[in-house]
């Protein structure tokens, strides 16, 4: 077992830790955050993207203890109570979300993808969220999404 | 016993974590755990062996800890680049934009933002896979690997690094530190061209060109081929045979058949046969060299 401290949405937590632990399986089975999703385990789906360091990553390719002293950040960082957030509230209203199993990662990787371009082309957007599939909404309403919230 | 090894959802096998913070530490811990220690910098490639049990290492050395791995800097006449930079800050690093385009080129058609955020410049040259898209510009810009090991530094040419699929230069308790690149020409154009299944896949091929002009004919050209060969690989015999030549379309037509030359199957094609590989690579020079002509021109603006 290893101690590893960092920082959870906003809170210092400290964990002890086996070294083969993945982030993805800490959140999900530890913590019962289910928000963040397993799909392909491999890099090449997007579903358990999170951000470490304001960056997204994939948290199934990420050893807890790999994030030692950093900064994670997952969807259910997001919402204040009831009150969600404007990426969130922008996917609600432009139906972006079908069966919703993609879009955890969708909405962290377009949260980083706004904070460093607070106005993207539709080119751009594509572009950086490729790293995500959905299988659902033909990717229109995520585009159409995305440009809400960066008007917001 | 069966064992499921397509089940990626947990990483199965046990092993003790090392995150050193020198060269010198790490280097210790490869001397001391041999063949049973693997290097961990981005995780995209190795973590995935893992789940797949391809490989089981006892030991994971972490080596992102050690701070002169990681960043890119300029000294006097050439560009450094540590091994454990991620693709992400080499493609944002002001020094790459503006003196290694090439690099930058590559570096940013790679995978997604979130691989290129985990994956390492160094992760993609040692795992020495034919088709790695950082290593064929750094090929063709004549780049340097700076090695580190029990006995002390050496440096090496960059095309003497690869020695087959998966096989480096690299001894057993040595570990790549950083490459050096010379910085681009001011008068040179270059272009990286790649074709994958999708844009976000692994190159089926991938090609990088150096090109510079005197009047109508080539002064210096630099080519190299990704995946069409046991190793990225550099095509001397087409760079010498244009030297001094006007690009017509004849010489342009003789010189892809030299490359087709270089096209030497493996055992196991993966992703596209011989033959895709070669009439593809032909169509890809000439785009390439188109490409880069083009840019010699802007630049001249």
């Amino acid at each position: 077992m290893m101690n590893v401290e960092f920082t959870l949405n906003g809170i210092i937590r400290r964990f002890d830790v086996e070294p083969n632990q993945l982030l993805l399986n800490l959140l999900r089975e530890n913590l019962y955050m289910t928000g963040t999703k397993y799909g392909c385990g491999i890099g090449e789906c997007g579903a358990c993207t999170v951000l470490v360091d304001g960056e997204p990553v994939l948290s199934c390719l990420t050893l807890v203890v790999d994030v030692d002293g950093r900064n994670v950040e997952t969807i259910e960082g997001l919402a204040e109570g009831d009150d969600l957030d404007v990426i969130q509230q922008a996917y609600l209203e432009e139906g972006a979300v079908q069966c919703g199993f993609c879009t955890p990662g969708f909405i962290m990787t377009t949260k980083a993808l706004l904070k460093e371009n607070p106005n993207p082309t539709e080119e751009e957007i594509r572009e950086y969220l490729k790293g995500n599939y959905c299988r659902c909404t033909g990717y229109v309403n995520i585009i159409k999404a995305v440009k809400k919230a960066a008007e917001k | 016993m069966y064992v499921n090894k397509q089940n990626t959802h947990i990483m199965p096998s046990q092993f003790e974590y090392h995150a050193p913070t020198s060269l010198e530490s790490a280097v210790e811990l490869l001397s001391k755990y041999g063949e049973k220690a693997s290097l961990l910098a981005g995780g995209t490639d190795l973590l995935i062996q893992m789940k797949q049990r391809l490989i089981e290492p006892k030991h994971v050395i972490n080596i992102k800890k050690i701070k002169e791995m990681i960043g890119v800097e300029e000294n006097e006449d050439k560009i450094r680049i540590g091994a454990a930079t991620s693709f992400r800050t080499i493609e944002r690093s002001k020094i790459v934009q503006a003196k290694l385009p090439l690099l930058h080129e590559a570096v940013t058609s790679i995978g997604s933002v979130q691989i290129r955020n985990m994956a390492t410049i160094g992760g993609n040259l040692c795992n020495a896979n034919p088709c790695a898209d950082s290593a064929t510009p750094l090929l063709a810009l004549d780049s340097e690997a700076r090695i580190f090991g029990p006995e002390g530094a050496r440096t090496i040419p960059l095309e003497k690094f690869f020695l087959g699929p998966l096989k480096t230069a690299l001894g057993p308790s040595e570990m790549l530190v950083e490459v050096l690149v010379p910085p681009l020409a001011e008068d040179a154009g270059t272009s990286f061209q790649k074709i994958g299944w999708t844009s976000f896949d692994i190159s089926t091929i991938n090609m990088a060109v150096v090109l510079r002009m005197e009047g109508e004919a080539v002064n210096d050209c630099r080519i190299a081929l990704g995946a069409c060969a046991p190793t990225p690989i550099r095509l001397h015999s087409v760079e010498d045979f244009l030297k001094g030549k006007p690009l017509t379309s004849e010489v342009l037509e003789e010189a892809k058949n030299i490359l087709s030359e270089h096209i030497t199957p493996r055992k196991r094609w993966r992703r596209a046969p011989a033959g895709y590989r070669r009439a593809t690579s032909r169509a890809m020079f000439r785009d390439a060299l188109e490409t880069a002509i083009k840019r010699i021109e802007r630049r001249r603006e």
